[in-house]
């Protein structure tokens, strides 16, 4: 049972040709690869083409697949995602380039109003992709560090996830762009250059939608998390073991929407404490319903209530020992783990 | 020509100077490592910058954009709190919690953007309104670049600014690239000033780079806003001479172009005038420099000796009442603050305590 759910085996196949590569390089070699596989795949978005993208993820694509696959766009996000969601109902397979997801808001219309709905109504899918970059711990301040998960939690008709290894980036990417309804792809900026790993070179990477990984195992407390924050958590697990003597299994979501009910379930029974872990902001962040589902689908074998550990609710701040603040610290898994135990 | 008298066009200068001055020592900041994230220059883009912000008087509003400091300084900002700003201290003007030009000071008439380009005109739009319905003689001016005019937001507020006969001067500053986006790819227009027709607005293209030409067709918009005229728009002819932000060497621009527009340096041509008309001497304009050299060397001394802010100020000041202040992480109290808890003892309920942090 505790098998099933994990993505492990899906990795644990790598045992033929690898290549090291960064969380960065593989969501640049899905786009990459996705084009050459698909012609109906194509990127849009601010400074995608020339430049390459802020942050080089397109770079030589304008080289490779011209003008007409690599579209440098005005400063207009609704006009991005508008496009993107028309030439999907021609049967195209769009990705459109958010700079920053905090610039995502005036799309906001075009997403939850148009894409998220317009299966519902007219049976005619959009099956787009809006990826760019999340997450604070960049000194970059309140527009350019936010994770806007919970804005678009509440809207049917929409996926979204949130990649923490560089096997996850590419392989949900790969499938993202496959999906025929509208995903969000949330990359966390701070794993851009900092996540290494060796990536088969002989297969396709496909990671599907909807099913959690558990990152690491453990027998005492469960820690649900996703993008950045699973290494924190895994930092916050090292410190647990061998300081403290519990042992924590970190079940990372990677799909936010649909969530793996049964893969938190599972983590649940099995340690019967459970710490939620999220970058966003608490108040009506996805702890809140991660906890539910908790509820709902393990209440019987909980030893403690439901903990979360969570950003404050303001503002991402932008001076160091804010930001600092803001964020949560290994510190505070290791005592919301302790607390847990000891209840 | 507006006549301007021989202090006014020192005082050009002077801010013109200190504009670029100001973001060299910025720049040296960053290379030693002071400046915390993106350092945005506007060289070039000078004599825009201070020519029009020189047209405002006192308690007018000005809304500038991430390339115009040289207006922020005609409008009363100090210096030293940009410093403190770049350099993320406790003493700049948001307390570090946010970056670069991103402050409001209501007592300057400043309205601080944020980084979604287009927004401060929608914001500003406001200020206006309550500047003509209370039949108050005040003007309001913003910025935004080729790029930032193409967004939704600013579509929507110079459209509302000119229905509504607001007292606004938008100036478009077509410095040719938005980030790394060439600025006909931002628009089909064959020329900037044709946008104006969208809107029903009186525009008028200027020299960017000419300080006297900006600075007349600003006090002209100015003048027609104060005077009940409404909206108007500028169109500025310049250059953006770096990149994007430090990070960009803007491979993507051509060394000619460069070059050429590098000859239309709005300081020195404007200091060639001076000498020219003989309203200045190299010798006068060499002690202008020099004395702002010498201010700005002690202003960013004294920003950098102030520390940065206390980190449970990450808390304050969400709302303006109760409660003012998010709460303090549970795992951050007294009671069960790191390393208190005995391994194997129920704690405390973590909520029993008064939520203070530690100190």
């Amino acid at each position: 049972m505790a098998e099933a759910t994990a993505a492990e085996p899906e990795r644990a196949a790598a045992e033929g040709t690898t290549k090291e590569t960064t969380y960065l390089e593989a969501i640049r070699e899905a786009l990459w690869e996705e084009m050459k596989t698909d012609e109906k795949v194509f990127i849009l978005g601010e400074d995608v083409g020339v430049y390459g993208g802020a942050f080089k993820i397109t770079q030589g694509f304008l080289e490779e697949f011209g003008e007409d696959r690599v579209i440098d766009t005005p400063i207009s996000e609704a006009a991005i995602v508008g496009a993107s969601i028309g030439a999907a109902q021609m049967g195209y397979r769009p990705v459109a380039e958010m700079q920053f997801m905090d610039f995502v808001a005036p799309a906001f219309d075009m997403i939850v109003n148009f894409a998220a709905k317009v299966r519902y109504r007219t049976g005619e899918g959009a099956g787009i992709v809006v990826r760019g970059p999340v997450g604070a711990g960049a000194r970059a301040g309140p527009f350019h560090s936010q994770s806007p998960e919970a804005y678009f939690a509440n809207v049917p008709g929409l996926k979204m996830v949130a990649p923490a290894t560089a096997y996850d980036a590419k392989g949900l990417l790969r499938t993202a762009i496959r999906d025929p309804d509208p995903v969000l792809y949330f990359e966390h900026k701070f794993l851009y250059r900092r996540i290494k790993e060796e990536l088969p070179t002989d297969r396709e990477i496909l990671v599907p939608l909807g099913k959690a990984r558990v990152h690491r195992r453990g027998e005492d407390v469960s820690i649900v998390t996703w993008g950045a924050m699973v290494h924190r958590a895994a930092e916050a697990a090292e410190t647990l073991a061998e300081e403290d003597g519990i042992s924590a299994e970190i079940l990372d979501l990677r799909s936010l929407r649909p969530m793996d009910v049964e893969a938190i379930a599972e983590t649940v029974r099995k340690t019967g404490r459970v710490l939620v872990l999220h970058e966003a902001p608490r108040f009506g962040g996805l702890a809140g319903e991660i906890t539910s589902v908790v509820c709902e689908e393990a209440f019987e074998w909980l030893d403690a209530p439901v903990r979360r550990i969570t950003s404050i609710d303001t503002p991402v701040p932008y001076s160091p020992p804010l930001e600092d603040y803001y964020l949560p610290h290994v510190e505070d898994i290791r005592a919301a783990a302790r607390w847990l135990v000891a209840y | 020509m507006a006549s301007l008298t021989r202090d006014e066009l020192l005082g050009l200068y002077r801010y013109m100077y200190l504009t670029r001055a100001f973001e060299e020592r910025l720049e040296r900041l960053f290379k030693q490592g002071h400046i915390v994230g993106g350092l945005y220059r506007s060289l070039g883009q000078e004599a825009t910058a201070v020519g029009t912000a020189w047209a405002l008087e006192e308690g007018d509003w000005l809304a500038p954009s991430i390339r115009d400091l040289g207006a922020m300084f005609v409008h009363g900002v100090d210096p030293i709190d940009m410093f403190r700003q770049y350099t993320a201290r406790a003493a700049a003007p948001t307390g570090g919690k946010d970056n670069t030009t991103h402050f409001t000071r209501p007592d300057l008439g400043l309205l601080g953007p944020i980084s979604p380009l287009g927004t401060q005109l929608c914001v500003l739009n406001g200020v206006a309104w309550t500047f003509r319905v209370e039949g108050r003689d005040r003007v309001c001016l913003t910025y935004q670049g080729e790029g930032a005019s193409r967004t939704g937001a600013s579509h929507e507020g110079l459209n509302f600014a000119a229905v509504q006969r607001l007292p606004m001067v938008v100036v478009l500053e077509h410095n040719r690239w938005s980030f790394s986006t060439r600025s006909d790819r931002e628009s089909a227009v064959a020329s900037w000033k044709d946008v104006a027709g969208a809107y029903g607005v009186p525009v008028r293209q200027v020299d960017g780079n000419d300080v006297l030409e900006v600075f007349d067709a600003a006090r002209q918009a100015v003048a027609r806003a104060r005077g009940g005229g409404g909206t108007s728009l500028i169109v500025a002819e310049t250059y953006r001479m770096l990149g994007h932000a430090q990070h960009d060497p803007q491979p993507y621009v051509e060394a000619e172009e460069l070059e050429a527009w590098g000859r239309k340096d709005p300081l020195d041509r404007f200091g060639r005038y001076l000498l020219d008309h003989g309203l200045a001497s190299e010798d006068g304009l060499g002690d202008v420099r020099a004395g702002i050299d010498r201010e700005l060397e002690r202003a960013a001394d004294e920003a950098l000796s102030g520390a940065r802010p206390e980190p449970a100020q990450a808390l304050a000041g969400v709302y303006a009442g109760e409660p003012r202040d998010a709460e303090v992480p549970w795992t951050r109290r007294r009671v069960v603050g790191y390393g208190e808890l005995p391994a194997g003892v129920a704690p405390a309920h973590p909520f029993g305590d008064d939520g203070a942090p530690d100190e």
